[in-house]
């Protein structure tokens, strides 16, 4: 009888908790998902007045268009070097910061600081800082090197880098730092009475504890260097010089110029190659990350 | 004896190396600070130059360069007294700001505790498959994501320029009911309330709490909803004030949002018309700065240790 009680009780539960996702759901497909399906049947058809289905036309005709191609270079390139630079970089700072030296907590504050002020007023400071004749050219021109019209080079991408490492380094690190604190003492006690050495330690002890939270940094990083754009448009607006004009410059351009066919196939374009990244690291996840805990 | 002054002068070392790259970290935050107590001719005479090429080229320019300046010349408070009383659109911007982004991050909030703790319990097919989609939708840049919604908010009759005869038969309704400014507004809060960022924070935090503590409630009777709010949220108070500063800067901050789907410009928020007098009237930019910042300094001061061990569960994908 009590058992039959029980059973109920679950049921009742387990709707419970789907309710619980139902408001959030419906949100989600009212303003991104039902109208994103318009979205990718925007994507084959002609034009919004006929109504033609054209299949991949619209694609083709995006894979032709120059500055799609840029863009996406653009973009894959800065994500593929900024993301692990990021991930290494502030993993790297966190170790560092482990170890035993005065005013830690304050270091902390200062490496989030970035959070707090205002993005446009960063974005006044690094416009001094690249300006042609700004700060960093000065700098130069003291040793005797020649200026760098760093806006309109071929380093451009390196400002978006610098930005985006300033911005988001300090969190990921704070992460970093509080899963290094949650790895037990005693494995590293024992690891040390045995003679290992630091680097040991660290590859073979806390880097396996860290996996979870080294792919977690990973997502958020992913996700910082799309949004790092509100940046590179402020700094640069509309277009840029070649090595700056990113995937979301030509997304904004071709919605300004109302050319929803071509903007369609590159949203659903976008979408596909996100759900093939995750997809690989949620496997990455499964195959590595269970054995920690 | 010397393993340990081996160790010593690592130690200061790292410290050193740590002091140069906080420093650089603090560096923008302390010359928008400084920069802000400069007279306005002082602050053209320094950076002037960089607006340049915006202006026409007859224009001379005291010095060429561009100086990156940290102390004043001379300490005053001029233009905070243009931005706090003598001009009030300033004002007016900054409660823009505050009346979009207060909502949004409250909101947002309360609908991600709700949501994750369904996630969190009784994992399923279905649950784990709407978790992927999340996933997905939160990695997408604003851009592409502005596509569907404007769509959407076009046929609710949310944006100015909606053509009313396309729209949907509830667009009569919400134009009824509701007035020009709010539905502008309501454009950039609803999208906004949805965003799955914190849902996938949270879920995470909530996902390690051990089920232990949840059958020691049901054994004293606590229903459901109570393990939610009686376990869950004070369980997850750090990460749930840590994901809301995290909510609320990136709101704070916003700059697309506004541009695209709020076509009145007085009811932009600060951030916007910051984003715009960095090219203009650049002697009032630090101060306007520094006064948009006093909301998120507030919040650091209250939540910064949260921030610290508030994801302490972090860790995959997943949870």
């Amino acid at each position: 009888m009590k058992k039959h009680k029980d059973q109920c009780g679950r049921k009742t539960e387990k709707i419970f908790s789907n309710i619980c996702v139902m408001p959030s759901l419906i949100g989600v497909l009212i303003f991104f998902l039902i109208p994103f399906g318009i979205v990718v049947y925007y994507s084959m058809i002609n034009n919004p007045v006929m109504h033609e289905f054209v299949g991949i036309e619209n694609y083709t005709k995006l894979f032709q268009t120059v500055a799609f191609k840029r863009a996406a270079t653009n973009t894959a390139t800065f994500s593929l070097i900024s993301v692990p630079l990021a991930v290494i970089l502030s993993l790297w700072l966190a170790v560092l910061l482990e170890r035993n030296i005065p005013g830690k907590s304050i270091f902390r504050t200062f490496f989030l600081s970035p959070l707090m002020v205002p993005t446009a007023s960063v974005v006044l400071v690094w416009q001094v800082l690249f300006h042609t004749h700004g700060t960093l050219n000065q700098i130069i021109e003291m040793f005797g090197g020649n200026s760098v019209d760093w806006m309109k080079s071929s380093h451009g991408q390196i400002i978006i880098i610098v930005m985006f490492l300033w911005k988001n380094m300090g969190y990921n690190m704070i992460l970093f730092m509080s899963a290094l604190a949650g790895i037990p003492r005693d494995i590293i006690e024992v690891a040390k009475l045995e003679g290992a050495s630091g680097w040991y330690q660290f590859i073979h002890i806390k880097l396996r504890y860290l996996s979870p939270t080294i792919l977690f940094v990973f997502i958020l990083s992913l996700i910082n260097s799309f949004k790092i754009f509100r940046e590179v448009y402020l700094l640069t607006g509309d277009y840029p010089y070649d090595k700056m004009y990113m995937l979301q410059h030509f997304m904004n351009n071709t919605f300004n110029s109302l050319d929803y066919q071509k903007l369609s196939a590159a949203a659903v374009l976008f979408s596909l190659v996100m759900i093939v990244i995750i997809a690989i690291l949620l496997t990455i996840e499964n195959i590595f990350g269970k054995d920690v805990e | 004896m010397t393993l340990k002054k081996k160790e010593h002068l690592l130690n200061i070392i790292i410290t050193v190396f740590a002091c140069i790259a906080a420093i650089m970290f603090l560096m923008p935050t302390v010359l928008t600070l400084a920069n802000s107590f400069m007279t306005s001719s002082e602050i053209s005479a320094n950076y002037g130059a960089m607006l340049e090429n915006m202006t026409d080229d007859k224009k001379t320019f005291i010095s060429e360069n561009v100086n990156l300046k940290f102390l004043p010349d001379k300490v005053t408070f001029d233009q905070y007294k243009n931005v706090l009383l003598k001009n009030p659109d300033y004002l007016l911007k900054f409660w823009n700001s505050v009346i979009l982004t207060v909502p949004i991050t409250l909101f947002q909030m309360l609908l991600a505790i709700l949501t994750s703790y369904g996630f969190s319990r009784y994992p399923n097919k279905f649950k784990s498959i709407v978790f992927f989609a999340y996933i997905i939708l939160m990695i997408m840049p604003y851009q592409v994501t502005i596509v569907p919604n404007y769509l959407v908010l076009d046929k609710l009759g949310m944006i100015d320029t909606a053509d009313p005869e396309k729209s949907w038969a509830i667009a009569l309704k919400i134009q009824e009911l509701l007035s020009a400014t709010t539905r502008s507004r309501l454009a950039i809060i609803l999208p906004a309330i949805f965003s799955p960022f914190s849902i996938f924070l949270l879920t995470k935090v909530m996902r390690r709490i051990p089920v232990s503590y949840v059958e020691a409630a049901k054994l004293d009777g606590a229903s459901e909803l109570q393990i939610l709010t009686k376990i869950y949220t004070p369980l997850c108070k750090g990460a749930i004030v840590s994901i809301t500063m995290l909510v609320f800067i990136d709101y704070w901050n916003m700059v697309e949002q506004p541009l695209v789907l709020m076509k009145d410009s007085y009811l932009h928020p600060l951030s916007v018309f910051l984003s715009q007098i960095s090219t203009g009237d650049i002697g009032l930019a630090f101060a306007v700065g520094v006064v948009y910042m006093v909301p998120t300094i507030l919040m650091f001061l209250y939540g910064e240790d949260h921030l610290i061990e508030g994801i302490t569960y972090s860790g995959g994908i997943k949870g």
